[in-house]
């Protein structure tokens, strides 16, 4: 055979700037839309996922603002307020904590942790960012333009026979997003499978990359199964058959068992990618060797196995059989386990720390804290008794959003101001930094605590009006969603800004530990000059502190 | 992994450099990076197909009479015959892949055709079949005839309507690319002659082939 140029050519490779990185070497719209580079393609999802962040924020905004008042006022129907709590959880869960940590911070970073000079398959990860986009278009359209009112669980036969939405599109939306987290995950495995640099075995690699594989297993082994219920879901809506509904002879229960399935492990999906970002957070700015880290690796695993066998404890109430909601009470407390393991570890690598309280982590410490009370509160609602009292009610509603705003936004922003020099090669200010996570913080537990005693009280989720005694707590509930929305518009503001004054940052401003921060900030396209060898175990804080010491007596002679 | 670990066997099948894409450091390491990941897709696969079929074991289970009763209606030995065609095809794939590897681009495509020809086969019979369905008013949502067929008989339609929709769309999207793959072979567009992205294209094939190899008995022979 010949080997004349040929239309495939694998050696192509983009251009790299010697001081702007990946980011200089072609700034048309051409370039960024068209790169392979799985940087700029963090940068895309970064833009798209901010986005959808804000549509999904605006629609929680009008929900608090209904719920100001015990009448329905901001919307004319219940109608229109189901619809719009649909927009919120439906943007929120599939296309912001799902993709949030792993695309952006996990596709910037992967292959810069274990010392690759990319993903194992560049353009899938670009087709991804493409399906993500037509997926979200698509789903807002169907949402704003159509409206769905079954919320994001889209229960049946409520979804498939009586309502009379757009649900087949918005599930059609749902359905193509799917695929962009599965081609992300299929890369990530193979990535962190074959193309680590040499010396990188599986026991030094960083957390962060550990939660990322176990989450892509769950992507991988979950997601299928949520689409082929979406799809038995269409089935039944355009055919009118009964694989659902019992007037046709189906079994409603038989579409929250495939749901949840799915979407219990889901919930891992998304906060999976968040525990690698706070072990790498914790460890840098407490100067510490993370406590336990094989443990931490395996309780990653752990939850990801675990996390596929608990679905019944969201069906107690639903006719499921006693002795399989026990069975599923006491896995539920059993997942609790590694999910402990986590916490304690990160609070014993603080121990004796030298702990300095910069803005992420000031992020990290908020995330502790915060998915520590959602974590404890997932115990009181796997314990059947109780579950029953507060089973949908708003004590659900503020669990999840203890784990999921309070946990997975947090280690996401917390990440992105920890890895933003490496991204844009600026530091952004310090003190702008420090206020958003303190009002963040503050207006969480205002927003999201009352809801905790809203719930135990009896007040149910979904419902747009209430009795008047549920209104001082909703108003402060209310109040508190302000603070957190002013929260987080400040980083919207001040990291663009340093993009244009912020301070050049250096290759390692936070003298971290790690392969990322060997590279020039921003990296070159192809990441490394040289591809790293790699001769010890993560976080080695200490031992590196005490090279600096003796470097500088040598340097300057000083004891 | 890396340069440093030698391969235990040569899967390069004398692909020289120039198809070395650059973010890789051999070919070795280059080959198992895509076949792992079409085995990571294919467990999603499993799990897409896991899904549909765990809902239908647990109807079969729950409504047994009326579930045999409905299977009776499908013809076994055109079933049979379609498992047949399909392993054909599976064996002409496999061909196709042993062929590209020892760069025999004029066989390769013609062993790519036989198995299009043969999917198509399969296609043709499984349309005929569903048509014989409709004329029996067996289709939900179309004209399924409850008096005819009385009781839950109607939720192993729904499934059989689904499953092997799914399959068939399954094989749709092979043959399609299979077609491609062919034209490209001819023209020599593959840097290095297409060994690897035919060996892909065949275990998606074998996998879309073994799940048949399960509907077959599960769909057809349950009344037996
Ligand atoms: C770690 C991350 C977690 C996330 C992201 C999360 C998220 C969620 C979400 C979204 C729901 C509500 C689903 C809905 O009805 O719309 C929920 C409910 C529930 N969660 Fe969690 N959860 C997490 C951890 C846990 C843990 C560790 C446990 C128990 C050990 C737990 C136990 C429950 C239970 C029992 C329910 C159902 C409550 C009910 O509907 O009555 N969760 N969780
Ligand atoms: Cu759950």
């Amino acid at each position: 055979m010949s080997h004349e140029p040929q239309a495939d050519d694998p050696r192509l490779v983009e251009e790299s700037d010697p001081k702007l990185g990946y980011l200089g070497s072609d700034f048309s719209i051409k370039s960024w839309l068209l790169t392979t580079d799985h940087k700029r393609i963090a940068l895309l999802y970064l833009a798209s996922i901010t986005f959808f962040f804000i549509f999904g924020g605006v629609a929680a905004s009008l929900v608090r603002m209904e719920l100001m008042t015990p009448r329905g006022d901001v919307f004319n129907a219940p109608d229109d307020y189901n619809r719009t709590f649909t927009i919120h959880g439906v943007f929120m869960v599939f296309f912001f904590l799902i993709p949030g940590v792993p695309a952006v911070l996990g596709n910037f970073l992967l292959p810069l942790m274990i010392g690759a000079r990319d993903l194992a398959f560049p353009r899938i990860n670009l087709l991804s960012w493409y399906i993500y986009m037509l997926g979200g278009l698509f789903t807002m359209y169907a949402l704003v333009a159509g409206g769905v009112d079954t919320g994001w669980t889209f229960y049946t036969p409520y979804s498939t026979m009586f309502s009379n939405t757009q649900v087949i599109a918005a599930a059609l939306g749902i359905f193509i997003v799917g695929f962009s987290s599965i081609l992300t995950a299929l890369n990530f495995i193979v990535t962190i499978h074959t193309m680590r640099a040499p010396g990188m075995t599986w026991l030094r690699l960083p957390l962060f990359i550990w939660a990322h594989y176990a989450t892509s297993l769950i992507i991988v082994l979950g997601t299928p199964v949520l689409a082929i219920t979406i799809v038995l879901v269409a089935v039944e809506r355009v055919f009118r058959v009964g694989i659902f509904d019992p007037a046709y002879g189906g079994d409603p229960l038989l579409f929250q068992h495939l749901f949840w399935f799915y979407s219990h492990p889901a919930v891992y999906i998304m906060i999976l990618p968040s525990f690698g970002v706070i072990s790498e957070i914790v460890t840098a700015f407490a100067r510490r060797k993370i406590f336990g880290y094989s443990f931490m690796a395996g309780a990653l695993l752990a939850i990801a196995v675990l996390g596929f066998l608990v679905w019944g404890h969201h069906m107690f109430v639903s006719s499921q059989s006693m002795y399989a909601g026990l069975i599923f009470s006491v896995l539920s407390f059993l997942v609790a386990v590694p999910s402990g393991i986590k916490v304690f570890n990160w609070t014993a690598t603080l121990y004796k720390g030298s702990v300095s309280f910069r803005t992420p982590m000031l992020y990290a410490l908020g995330f502790i804290g915060l998915f520590t009370i959602g974590g404890l509160t997932g115990l009181v609602l796997s314990t059947m008794a109780t579950d029953v009292h507060v089973h949908d009610t708003y004590f659900v509603v503020a669990h999840f959003h203890y784990i999921m705003v309070g946990g997975m936004v947090m280690a996401y922003l917390g990440g992105l101001h920890f890895w933003w020099p490496k991204m844009t090669g600026r530091m952004y200010s310090e003190f702008w930094g420090a206020l958003s996570a303190l009002t963040v913080f503050i207006g969480f537990n205002l927003t999201f605590f009352p809801q905790f005693i809203l719930g135990y009280m009896g007040m149910p989720r979904r419902y747009y009006e209430y009795p008047e005694e549920f209104q001082v707590l909703n108003v402060m509930s209310t109040a508190g969603a302000s603070i957190l929305a002013v929260g987080y518009l400040m980083p919207l503001i001040y990291l663009p800004i340093s993009l244009l004054i912020g301070k050049v940052a250096n290759a390692n401003p936070w003298a971290a530990y790690g392969l990322e921060w060997t590279t020039a900030s921003p990296p070159p396209t192809h990441n490394f000059e040289e591809i790293p060898i790699v001769t010890g175990g993560p976080y080695d804080y200490e031992l590196q502190d005490r090279a600096d010491q003796q470097r500088e007596v040598q340097e300057q002679g000083i004891v | 992994m890396s340069s440093a670990t030698a391969p235990a066997h040569d899967n390069t099948f004398g692909q020289d450099d120039t198809y070395l894409y650059h973010h890789f450091d051999d070919l070795h390491q280059q080959h198992e990076s895509s076949s792992l990941g079409m085995w990571a897709f294919l467990a999603t696969e499993v799990l897409f197909f896991g899904g549909v079929l765990g809902a239908f074991a647990i109807v079969q289970t729950l409504h047994a009479p009326a579930m045999r009763a409905a299977s009776h209606h499908l013809d076994v030995l055109l079933g049979a015959i379609n498992t047949g065609v399909l392993l054909c095809s599976s064996l002409a794939m496999a061909l196709a892949v042993r062929a590209a590897q020892l760069r025999q681009d004029r066989h390769t495509v013609w062993l790519l055709i036989a198995t299009i020809v043969l999917g198509s086969a399969f296609l043709g019979i499984k349309a005929y079949e569903w048509i014989h369905d409709y004329h029996e008013e067996l289709v939900p949502g179309l004209n399924f005839n409850q008096e005819r067929y009385p009781g839950r008989q109607i939720l192993f339609w729904s499934f059989y309507f689904t499953l092997t929709g799914i399959h068939a769309l399954h094989m749709v999207i092979g043959i399609v690319i299979m077609a491609i793959m062919a034209v490209l072979v001819w023209r020599r567009w593959f840097t290095g002659g297409g060994a690897t992205q035919i060996e892909m294209l065949g275990l998606y094939w074998h996998f879309v082939d073994i799940v048949w190899v399960f509907l077959y008995p599960i769909l057809y022979l349950i009344n037996k």
